[in-house]
């Protein structure tokens, strides 16, 4: 499979903190690829530094092979990138209709398809089209962000800690359509439920103090449980 | 009756104009966060190149025309010059738009002199009709009509256009509207000129309103909009319009009934609103 993401070594500063200090990864078409790490290990941060959102310092950041380490984030957006941030990030006092209509970069057939699609795959988003983002439960919120994301037939996703402050029976849920949409996109994952992040998985990158000190296929690291226990505190 | 309609449509005429002012005041803070307090300059602006325009030409629709694309124009200039070097800094945007404040107000003596400029309005918007014993003057239905008018477009813009709804998710969330393939930066410079041009309409007609214009005209305004924006919550539109309807009706009330207490009464309102509603009557809490 081809490469479609790498990160080379990259430093990120927030204000005068220096999170990233040296992660490095690459993300193959057509694959899950997890971020595992404790808290404040810098996951989160590396998906804010694929955005441009806190931009790197050093490194590099090529995506399709074109390096988009210096481009602003809307334009990131629309290389085919897709954000599905911690918080939601859904806009509280737009309908769900309205949150989706601010997503849309292309309005034709294959949008209205996809969105046929993503409504048979959240039927709690078609329930609620025309309710306020901010009244959906927290697990509707993270649908409609993924919904969101997904609408624009973006190549990659960066999905961050989607099952967090979710129920047992909406994880499930959410787990499940991250499956579906696995046959048709690459996914980068930052996911602290380890038994989600294994399901869903191919390939896994531990970060931690801000560096990228183990990668593989998600199998391998399943059987170990002595690098679980060092790097994420589980058995 | 007709003294409590009067100042009713006295101070719903002065609320339009402040809403005019505070409209883009509150969108711009909102969606930009940014503390503009050269907004009153491009009141005054409007005022002077509208009223100038309108004395070259003899129409005052052409002069109310001028002075919003003169408003449009500052706003495009003031967002990229200005503003632009000094986003995510209160400190350097609070002096370098009250130096903007200053300029614009010292650059309006250069062009049209010190002394107050008189101004009047055209002939069909003169005198009165007396309805059932009330007397109710042309130009302050003139200028409520036109701040609604304003309203209602804005509004359909805000609600039912992309551009309206990108503008709308920018105020809540600027990061996620870039993350979702938006340049917030064109975002940004449209509301600015949006907002310098409903400004710069408040400024024109305000002229044949108070009779005569003058340089500071716009700092005078602009606190009085700056206290709307409180009262109606920061980047809320609607609550900018029933803010400004209040602020408007208590001056004109407090003007009569007690003039020592008219801007203070004002001031007052919006301590109060302060100390209950930190918000603002209509905006959202966090």
């Amino acid at each position: 499979m081809s490469e479609l993401l790498k990160l080379n070594a990259v430093e990120t500063y927030i204000g005068q903190y220096h999170i990233l200090q040296g992660v490095s990864l690459e993300v193959k078409k057509g694959e899950v690829t997890v971020l595992l790490g404790r808290n404040g290990a810098g996951k989160t941060t590396t998906l804010r530094t694929i955005m441009g959102l806190n931009p790197a310092s050093k490194g590099a950041i090529t995506y399709k092979g074109e390096d988009i380490k210096k481009l602003p984030t809307y334009l990131v957006a629309k290389k085919g990138i897709g954000y599905v941030p911690e918080d939601q990030g859904i806009f509280a006092d737009l309908t769900v209709e309205e949150n989706m209509k601010v997503a849309i970069q292309k309005d034709n057939q294959e949008t209205l398809d996809r969105m046929d699609w993503i409504l048979d795959l959240f039927p709690d988003l078609k329930k609620f089209w025309k309710k306020p983002g901010g009244l959906l439960s927290g697990g509707q919120k993270q649908m409609l962000s993924i919904a969101r994301a997904y609408i624009n037939n973006n190549e990659l996703l960066l999905i961050d800690e989607p099952s967090k402050g979710l129920a047992p029976i909406v994880v499930e849920k959410v787990m499940e359509s991250i499956i579906q949409m696995k046959e048709q996109t690459t996914i980068v994952l930052v996911e602290q439920n380890f038994m989600m992040a294994s399901t869903i998985g191919d390939c896994f990158y531990i970060i931690d103090d801000g560096r990228t000190v183990s990668h593989g296929v998600m199998n391998q690291l399943k059987q170990d449980a002595d690098m679980r226990r060092k790097y994420l505190g589980i058995a | 009756m007709d003294v409590l309609l009067n100042l009713s449509l006295n101070g719903l005429a002065t609320g339009m104009l402040i809403f005019l002012l505070a409209a883009g005041l509150t969108l711009i803070l909102g969606l930009m966060d940014v503390l503009n307090f050269a907004h009153g300059g491009l009141f005054a602006w409007g005022a002077y190149s509208g009223i100038w325009i309108y004395s070259k030409t003899g129409s005052f629709f052409i002069g109310i025309l001028g002075a919003i694309l003169v408003g449009f124009l500052l706003g495009i200039l003031t967002e990229r010059w200005i503003i632009k070097p000094v986003y995510g800094n209160h400190v350097q945007q609070i002096l370098i738009t009250l130096g903007l404040m200053l300029v614009l107000s010292e650059m309006l003596k250069v062009v049209w002199g010190p002394n107050q400029i008189s101004a009047n309005p055209p002939d069909y918007l003169v005198g009165s009709w007396e309805i059932g014993g009330v007397i109710i003057i042309k130009y302050r239905l003139f200028i409520i009509f036109v701040g609604l008018l304003v309203f209602a477009a804005v509004q359909f813009l805000l609600s039912k256009t992309k551009i309206g709804l990108v503008v709308r998710a920018g105020v809540m969330n600027k990061e996620m509207v870039q993350a979702l393939g938006i340049n917030i930066q064109k975002v940004f410079m449209f509301v600015f000129m949006i907002g310098a041009g409903m400004a710069a309409l408040g400024g024109v007609l305000l002229g044949p309103y108070s009779g005569v214009i003058h340089a500071e005209m716009g700092l005078e305004f602009a606190i009085l909009a700056f206290i709307v924006v409180v009262i109606g919550g920061m980047g809320n539109f609607k609550g900018s319009l029933l803010a400004a309807a209040l602020v408007g009706l208590s001056g004109s009330f407090m003007a009569y009934y007690v003039p020592d207490l008219a801007l203070a009464a004002n001031m007052l309102l919006m301590a109060v609103v302060l100390v209950f509603r930190p918000q603002g009557l209509f905006g959202m809490k966090g």
